[in-house]
């Protein structure tokens, strides 16, 4: 079944994971998701933004850090384990890095399907673990100051909630 | 030589973003915490946090975990990515 779809997929491995400092352009995203796969009639897309606000304090900016090559093999693993769990097309996740504003994009996932249901279930998949396993950091400057920030229990659970 | 790499608040906390342990002085990730304990008080209660967490060559692992030679050793706080 997975070499069926790799063999429908056009897009390798390595184009599915990107880490830059650069913003990316949503619409050119969903267009790489969308050109010449007529296969797939589902597209689902989440985008996650820098907030001005976080834990009752005022953010003015955030500054993510990884860990490189542990990252992108994490992503490949999350990503992998979605394809055998759902009958998924093209994947791409981007993750920034550096020194971001408010209101800046930071994250990312792109699913494509033939129905919606694994669309939208493999990119919360995604996500989810993203969130909970992939080495990265943000450091929040808010009006008090600089803090790294804690992980979240919520997080945690949300992602083994899959395992159930 | 065992490369030992720190991330996010550990990195900062030791006001260092890496360095080495001899293999002779540590055969797990518990002794190369050890190891680098013995450099300095502070650095020894930093990497006493409990929540901190450690790969080897990109693995996730526990403190028993066998290091050798060669290996890159990473110590960081839980990911908040995303």
């Amino acid at each position: 079944m997975v070499n069926i779809l790799n063999i429908n997929t056009p897009i390798n491995k390595l184009a599915e994971i990107s880490i830059q400092t650069e913003d990316f352009d949503h619409g050119v995203e969903v267009d790489l998701l969308e050109n010449d796969n007529v296969e797939d009639g589902a597209v689902v897309t989440f985008s996650g933004r820098v907030r001005n606000n976080n834990l009752g304090l005022k953010v003015k900016g955030l500054f993510l850090e990884h860990y490189p090559d542990m990252t992108e093999k994490l992503l490949a693993e999350i990503i992998e384990t979605a394809k055998q769990r759902w009958n998924i097309g093209r994947v791409k996740v981007i993750h920034r890095i550096g020194q971001l504003a408010i209101g800046e994009q930071i994250v990312f996932v792109g699913v494509t399907s033939k129905h919606r249901q694994d669309a939208f279930a493999a990119n919360e998949f995604i996500m989810d673990f993203l969130k909970v396993k992939a080495p990265f950091w943000k450091k929040e400057l808010t009006e008090l100051g600089e803090t790294w920030l804690e992980a979240k229990t919520s997080d945690k659970e949300k992602a083994q909630a899959w395992s159930k | 030589m065992i490369k030992v790499i720190f991330f996010a608040a550990l990195r900062e906390q030791l006001g260092c973003g890496g360095t080495e342990v001899s293999a002779k002085c540590a055969s797990t990730v518990a002794e190369v915490k050890d190891a680098l304990g013995e450099k300095d008080e502070d650095w020894k209660n930093y990497l006493a946090n409990n929540s901190l967490l450690c790969a080897v060559n990109h693995e996730m692992v526990q403190s028993d975990f066998i290091v050798k030679s060669g290996d890159e050793v990473a110590f960081f706080p839980p990911v908040t990515g995303g």
